[in-house]
């Protein structure tokens, strides 16, 4: 066992955190209060490679691995959780189900666009009655001639909007249940397909949220990402891998939280003594520290575990449930030691507090990942 | 267009500290960077060949084995190939000394990779302050320079370089082989990529020591023959910033200044 990173990985997270520093974090409190999509970041990070981390040059992405793009979600995730989302909705639940389960050719028209970053990807699953018991699916699918014809409707869709390629679950038999839903390629301008309502949202408000609508939606037979009846199953082993995108993304936001109240209780004074000096101060930053290096060991052995071709379901499970839970309590105990200060907007606390809640909600409620995880336990 | 960019390994001094008792620099945990005018000047040449495909950057840098870190960094940035020039014998030379041991150690890797059309500098290194190794070099080599460069563009054989004034900039034409320095642009230099990145850490950097320099005159290197001489280092006194009262009348800066010395007590 050894938990030395090596210099490759060590490397990039530098390049990863340097980006992050002078490219996001200028423009992180300003993007949450317009709820504008950085779409400058992307257009560097897309340069830079960011956009396609874990899949092979030949299909246009940076030839790394899944630790790698987790640290680089980690690490934007510090200065600007919408950031660190839109990266992580874009390569794990659109690029990584197409390199997975596409052919050949579904492979050459959407997944080097979507690695090289000159496209944006986004997965459609969740529908107005079906969250958690993502089963209930609404949305059908009719095979008419040579292209099936969707209805029906997806929220919350994170990267609607500025996406232009869509991974979307539909019904294309309802006698069957789990086994009727098949998932689909779908483009922005597929005749019939728009995108609704933008969510006006607590957190991550950069990350664009938004309803897909589809009304007698054409999509070309050969978009149908692997078999017909395979799409529930092909949803929930993207959402295992987009796990360890959130939970990277949590850390990041308990990372950064802690980071950025380091530096602020050196300078604060109070009593004649500087914050940093009360026993309180140390204590309270020691612990959430400890909290988040847990955390980070979790993240990374899913991550590894996946790069290995492990079973990682439940690895990303706890992984995603202990990161998101530190991030929720990390930042809500930071802004507790900056004060009324980190009440209001002058300071990030705020908005990583509100950033970080999403993070046991989505891809998996906290819930779902105790589920996961008794059930790899065998605890029925 | 074969290019070449001198490159420093500097502390970074953002993150220098002063001993509040010794008054000396504590240089100490401070991370060691790539010169930042250095990293202008590579960007200026990556810009030349955005424009010239078929063009070559070399990058080159004198110092001890660490300063591989920040050509393998120029590498992931833009960087075609780096060379090291590093011996136990160019150890502390001063600015004459170094500018004439990198114009020799030019002149050897041309014999094996071609003349260079342009050379690039930064146009001083951020620990020494002293903007003498680029103009010296162009000396050396009895190159034409231009000096305080923005940006440069190179038409047929001319190299067109936006040059920062006192009150403003000049565009200078200058006929290639030639020196440029260049200063803080307007424009951020570029990151490196993924891929650029990974190959930079497996690259394989050729040292140039005293011996592969069969030119060199062994009485124009190293702390021995070095004309200068550091008398003394010191922390300058730091200036505190000063308030600049600018009001719409005289007579309503006048009215603040009153106010504000008698706040201060002075009156």
């Amino acid at each position: 066992m050894d938990f030395r990173q090596d210099e490759e990985h060590k490397e990039l997270q530098e390049m990863y955190r340097d980006f992050a520093e002078n490219e996001v974090k200028p423009l992180a409190a300003e993007i949450d209060k317009t709820e504008r999509f950085p779409q400058e970041t992307v257009d560097k990070m897309a340069e830079m490679g960011l956009m396609g981390i874990p899949f092979p040059e030949e299909y246009g992405g940076a030839g790394m691995d899944n630790l790698s793009y987790a640290q680089c979600v980690e690490e934007l995730s510090k200065v600007c959780a919408s950031t660190g989302v839109i990266v992580s909705a874009h390569t794990s639940l659109c690029a990584t189900p197409i390199y997975l389960f596409g052919t050949e050719e579904q492979k050459q028209k959407y997944l080097v666009p979507l690695a090289r970053g000159e496209k944006i990807g986004a997965f459609g699953l969740t529908e107005p009655g079906a969250g958690t018991d993502a089963s209930g699916q609404k949305t059908t699918a009719v095979l008419e001639g040579d292209h099936y014809v969707l209805n029906g409707s997806k929220v919350f869709i994170t990267n609607a909007g500025p996406a232009e390629i869509y991974i979307v679950m539909a019904m294309t038999d309802k006698e069957k249940g789990n086994h009727g839903i098949s998932s689909f390629i779908v483009e922005k301008g597929f005749p019939g397909f728009s995108v609704g309502k933008h969510e006006d949202k607590m957190g991550i408000r950069a990350s664009s949220t938004c309803e897909l609508v589809f009304e007698n939606c054409i999509v070309p037979k050969e978009n149908l990402l692997g078999e017909e009846g395979k799409g529930f199953k092909i949803a929930m082993m993207t959402l295992d891998g987009g796990r360890i995108g959130i939970a990277s993304q949590a850390l990041g936001i308990a990372q950064g939280a802690i980071n950025e109240t380091v530096e602020y209780v050196k300078t604060r004074v109070q009593f004649g003594k500087r914050l940093s000096q009360f026993q309180n101060t140390q204590f309270e930053l020691a612990d959430m520290q400890a909290t988040v290096d847990a955390a980070r060991l979790l993240v990374y052995r899913a991550a590894c575990a996946k790069d290995n071709h492990e079973p990682y379901s439940h690895l990303a499970a706890m992984a995603k449930l202990v990161a998101s839970e530190a991030a929720s309590d990390v930042t809500r105990r930071c802004l507790q030691l900056f004060g009324g200060y980190g009440y209001t907007k002058d300071y990030p606390m705020e908005r990583m507090m509100r950033d970080a809640k999403i993070t046991e909600i989505y891809e998996g409620t906290s819930e779902v990942q105790k589920m996961v995880i008794a059930s790899w336990m065998g605890v029925k | 267009m074969n290019m070449l960019v001198c490159v420093k390994q500097v502390p970074d001094t953002t993150e220098i500290k002063i001993d509040p008792v010794k008054n000396t620099l504590i240089r100490e945990g401070v991370p060691s960077i790539l010169n930042p005018f250095d990293g202008y000047a590579l960007e200026a040449a990556a810009r030349i060949k955005d424009k010239n495909p078929d063009s070559t950057i070399t990058v080159i840098s004198m110092g001890p084995e660490q300063a591989k870190a920040v050509l393998k960094e120029a590498l992931a940035i833009a960087a075609d190939k780096a060379y090291l020039v590093s011996s136990r014998e160019f150890g502390g030379s001063d600015t004459l000394c170094t500018s004439y041991i990198l114009s020799e150690a030019i002149k050897e890797i041309e014999k094996k990779d071609g003349k260079f059309d342009i050379i690039f500098c930064g146009k001083q290194a951020i620990d020494g302050d002293t903007a003498q190794v680029g103009p010296e070099i162009a000396e050396h080599l009895d190159y034409p320079q231009v000096t305080y460069g923005l940006e440069a563009s190179v038409e047929d054989r001319l190299v067109k370089v936006k040059k920062e004034t006192e009150d403003g900039a000049v565009i200078v034409g200058i006929q290639t082989p030639c020196v440029l320095t260049f200063t803080k642009p307007s424009f951020d230099p570029r990151y490196p990529t993924i891929k650029r990145k990974m190959a930079a850490n497996r690259a394989n950097i050729p040292v140039l020591a005293f011996t592969d320099l069969p030119d060199i005159n062994p009485e124009k290197i190293g702390l021995k023959h070095s004309p200068t001489h550091v008398k003394k280092t010191f922390v300058p006194q730091k200036k505190t910033g000063g308030i600049k009262i600018q009001e719409e009348t005289a007579e309503d800066s006048v009215k603040k200044l009153f106010a504000m010395l008698s706040d201060a007590h002075v009156l």
